[in-house]
């Protein structure tokens, strides 16, 4: 079997076993890209040169002495809002194409201490902020799938990196959906840890009280390796949570769901649920069934209100962390100006893309005297009744199992004009950041397009271990995962 | 008509932290620019503020003295803006929960005593410093000063005069001094104030419009600077009837104040609670352990110094005007007792010394072990108390004891019956007709003999015995 289609764990396991070198490796992925990326443009940054070097060094040292770690001599992708010393880190943005951050984030600076190789960086909507990859300011990311089709967003570009095997596994990060989504609309595991289990320390901040970063893999057994590296306390980071790091893979070897209550929102299979996503979900839940899990229907009766809450409670953050993008100190600035507002204006107006200045407008309204308490300070408080809805149905339930997103994969154009039902894209994975909780997305059928669907397993918080339980044991018997796309 | 100046004033005290509010570089002054920054106060895309544990400490050691409520749920809140030399585009600082409430401090005004309400006592961080270089068409930006810590505290509308408002700055700035939170240091900035105030008729109850001043960097400037303001503000009112709100800058060369925006250029921070710091929870023991750990503050010490040492309460004022001075004084007063006698030396020839030198008593070459020393020698009559004065200077620097200087300079004071009586004896025989004089009445002449003994002695006789042995002698002859 070619290199590029091996799983983490299949990878790892031929690479400690030394059948295969870290050189060869990088070189097997390095003939992919040029095979494909020309077509899904999933990169901003490719760092193949550096990560061959690397993996030279890393092969003449393990002749020496030949100790391995699990993710060493692993070509990974990272979204390009993670902050990489050395390697620009673009947020897609016009803002900052030319930014070369001077430190790594907490979570690359795992990952390099695990010894991975950095393959490269992938497109995002710029900032983070979208369902699609469209808002790029480098173009758009194509679905392997259908090259006519969005990979989804906002961690487009490593959702498609890996359903394409241009990298073996990729960090994605989490506002909205921006893993899960894009994971479903590509076929590929993305998981969105706790709030808190994974430090945001360099990550570049979209929505504070809702970023969370992690890993978009080929199968659940591999974000369970991934998410075992990233998971953690930082000091560096105060809203990460110091709670013990279990090992993810333990829960892998149980192979049924006997004593596991699986809840299923009835609110989430309502009209505008795609037909095919609906018939793939049922399927997945009678599976889940078979498998000893007790279905339980259960209410969230404030879904309805998780996209409007989120869109005030998501952009007033944004307005206030995008505010250090003003052409002082580092990225973009604009050039013949003739004063300080000048340079502001200037700066932002050439900086940011539409959708980015659309959120700002909006959080630094929602914000502004007169209307906090109307919009800001009603949204925490509907926030808050969204959390307590989980926590009633995880007084019932282990579980919640619900469809990733509506719809497959949407066409190129066919929502970048509407902001609304773009919004509306992410309509099952929203109330989950609003309730910090964490949820796994993974493949659980195909439509009559031929496009991937994509099921979402939400558990309580720092409950990791029983998502990936009861994603794990539905893969096991299912096939899904194992399908690739069919480009070439 | 007549009117009354109502004023309240902001403080900004910069902390006494070796770091900074949420990052570790360090807070010394003077570096070269941008030497003493990292991702987290520059501001670099993706970085997090971590707070600084000392610097809340501080600010409940400040609160508990100010006396006010230490809040135990304390949430720090975004403040936006945009200017240069604002790393992120806000403030970190606190809005609805700051650390400190409902406080007070106790001035002294001409004698009479006053009451201040603290509102309250927030912590934030500092902004960067904008650099208009002469010459240039830019400007340049130091971030060694973004993020630094610093304590803001609010007064009630309390104050009647710039006197009032100068007295209670010099309290505040000697508490903040006493307790290690804040170097007090104007000219650096360490303790920024920025008063606001404004006039109504006197006997009215309701506020007038208020102006806020800023840019003033001494206790003189603030005295001068509200006086125009009261000039300017009270000849606005008699002329057009109502005075405008805005904030006004202190400007020195021109000894005015002049308008630095209106109230409708004033920002809408959009306060809104740093979803990147969870609400800080501040344990009642571990706030209560910071109460125990709290020192005498000066009004205490100055009470207790009028009653313990029974000082005249000018000396004790003068004596905890510095913790140093106060506690050099005490150890003084512990190795030789004598309160009044050691407070003379230590007002008097030390304070002098140290003021040339500048630096405080807790810094001062000459240790209070040796100063008493020196006290020791004039109780025991070994140098005259004019000697004492004399050889202080070259103590205070040498670093000699008093014993060694009094011997090189051989000066120690003869106080033995002998040789002072020789020395009478060929003064008499001197003198005759003064000798003469004096036993026929005239009692003036004693002290041209005294003189003429103390000169012949080379100034080294005991002033006292000389007095006591001449008059015997006198005296006794006549019998």
């Amino acid at each position: 079997m070619a290199l590029h289609k091996l799983t983490l764990y299949e990878l790892q396991r031929k690479f400690t076993a030394g059948e295969v070198s870290a050189a060869e490796i990088v070189h097997a992925y390095g003939l992919r890209i040029a095979q494909v990326e020309q077509k899904v443009r999933a990169f901003v940054t490719q760092t193949k040169d550096q990560a061959m070097a690397q993996a030279e060094a890393l092969d003449r040292r393990l002749k020496q002495w030949r100790k391995t770690k699990p993710l060493m001599g692993m070509p990974l992708a990272i979204k390009d809002n993670i902050c990489t010393e050395g390697v620009p880190t673009t947020c897609s943005s016009r803002m900052l194409q030319n930014f070369v951050p001077p430190y790594d984030a907490t979570v690359v600076a795992k990952l390099r201490k695990q010894e991975y190789l950095l393959i490269g960086k992938t497109n995002l909507d710029e900032f983070a902020m979208g369902s699609s990859t469209e808002h790029s300011a480098f173009g758009p990311s194509r679905n392997p799938w259908n090259l006519q089709c969005v990979p989804g967003g906002s961690s487009g570009g490593s959702a498609a990196a890996v359903a394409a095997d241009e990298c073996v596994a990729a960090l994605g990060s989490d506002t909205g959906g921006s893993i899960r989504q894009p994971a479903a609309f590509c076929g590929v595991v993305g998981l969105k840890p706790t709030y808190g289990r994974v430090s945001r320390y360099g990550l570049v901040a979209f929505a504070s009280s809702l970023d969370q970063i992690g890993p978009i893999t080929k199968d659940v057994r591999d974000a369970a390796w991934l998410l075992n590296v990233i998971a953690g306390h930082d000091p560096l980071d105060s809203t990460s949570a110091d709670v013990p790091v279990p090992d993810y893979t333990k829960v892998l070897a149980k192979k049924h769901l006997k004593n596991v209550r699986v809840g299923v929102p009835r609110e989430f299979f309502t009209e505008g649920l795609d037909a095919d996503v609906e018939r793939a979900v049922n399927d997945a839940i009678r599976e889940l069934k078979n498998l000893g899990g007790e279905i339980k229907d259960i209410e969230l009766p404030r879904t309805d209100a998780a996209v409007a809450v989120y869109y005030v409670l998501a952009t007033a953050e944004a307005s206030s962390n995008l505010a250090r993008f003003d052409g002082v100190k580092f990225g973009l600035r604009a050039k013949e100006t003739k004063d300080l507002l000048d340079l502001y204006m200037k700066t932002r107006q050439e900086g940011f893309g539409p959708e980015v200045k659309r959120r700002i407008m909006l959080g630094t309204y929602v914000l502004s005297a007169g209307y906090y308490d109307a919009y800001y300070g009603k949204a925490q408080a509907v926030r808050t009744l969204i959390r307590q809805d989980f926590e009633t149905a995880f007084s019932e339930v282990d579980v919640i199992v619900t469809p990733a997103t509506p719809t497959p994969a949407f066409k190129l154009g066919e929502k970048s004009d509407n902001p609304l039902q773009m919004y509306l894209s992410d309509i099952f994975t929203i109330s989950v950041n609003l309730a910090g909780l964490p949820a796994i997305a993974l493949p659980c059928g195909m439509s009559k397009t031929g496009l991937p669907i994509g099921m979402q397993v939400i558990g309580r918080p720092f409950e990791e271990e029983t998502i990936l339980q009861v994603a794990h044991a539905y893969e096991h018997t299912t096939q899904w995962h194992l399908k690739k796309p069919p480009i070439r | 008509m007549t009117y009354e100046v109502v004023i309240g004033v902001e403080v900004h005290a910069q902390l006494r932290t070796a770091s900074k509010m949420f990052c570790g570089c360090s807070t010394a002054f003077g570096a070269p620019p941008n030497s003493q920054t990292c991702p987290v106060c520059l501001g670099l895309p993706g970085s997090l503020p971590v707070i600084n544990r000392t610097a809340v400490e501080m600010a409940v050691r400040a609160g508990l003295a100010l006396n006010c409520r230490i809040n135990t749920l304390n949430r720090f809140a975004r403040k936006n803006y945009f200017y240069p030399d604002l790393p992120k585009g806000y403030q970190i600082s606190q809005y609805d929960a700051p650390i400190c409430e409902q406080g007070w401090v106790v001035i002294t005004v001409g004698g009479t005593k006053k009451s201040i309400r603290i509102r309250r006592a927030h912590l934030e961080e500092d902004a960067g410093k904008t650099v208009h270089e002469v010459g240039s068409s830019g400007s340049v930006v130091d971030f060694n000063r973004a993020g630094t810590p610093l304590l803001e505290i609010v007064t009630e509308p309390d104050m009647r005069s710039a006197d009032e408002v100068v007295a209670y700055l010099k309290t505040l700035r000697d508490i903040l001094i006493y307790l290690e939170v804040c170097d007090g240091n104007m000219e650096q900035g360490s303790f920024r104030c920025e008063p606001n105030l404004s006039l109504r008729p006197l006997g009215t109850e309701t506020f007038g419009t208020k102006v806020e001043l800023k840019n003033i960097n001494s206790f003189k400037y603030v005295k001068d600077a509200i006086e125009y303001e009261i000039k300017r503000q009270t000849k606005v009112l008699k002329e057009e009837g109502t005075v405008r709100q805005e904030t006004r800058l202190w400007n020195l060369e021109r000894g005015e104040t002049v308008v630095m925006r209106s109230k409708e250029e004033a920002h809408d921070y959009r306060y809104f609670p740093d979803p990147d710091l969870v609400p800080l929870q501040l344990e009642k023991e571990w706030t209560e352990g910071i109460r125990a750990t709290l020192p005498e503050l000066p009004a205490a010490k100055v009470a207790r110094f009028v009653h313990d040492y029974g000082l005249p309460e000018y000396d004790a004022m003068v004596l905890t005007a510095s913790k140093g001075l106060a506690e050099y004084f005490e150890r003084c007063v512990t190795l030789f007792g004598q309160p009044k006698t050691v407070s003379n030396w230590v007002m008097g020839e030390l304070s002098r010394e140290l003021n040339v030198a500048g630096i405080d008593a807790s810094s001062s070459p000459l240790s209070p072990e040796r100063l008493v020393e020196l006290l020791r020698l004039v109780e025991q009559g070994a140098i005259s108390l004019k000697m004492a004065r004399e050889i202080f200077p070259e103590l205070y620097k040498s670093g000699k004891t008093a014993d060694q200087i009094v011997r090189e300079r051989g000066l120690t004071q003869v106080s033995d019956e002998e040789t002072i009586g020789t020395l009478i004896n060929q003064v008499m025989a001197d003198y005759p007709a003064q000798v003469a004089q004096f036993r026929q009445g005239k009692q003036q002449v004693l002290g041209f003999l005294i003189g003429q003994v103390m000169k012949a002695s080379g100034g080294k006789a005991n002033p006292g015995k000389v007095n006591e042995l001449l008059k015997r002698k006198l005296t006794s002859s006549t019998q």
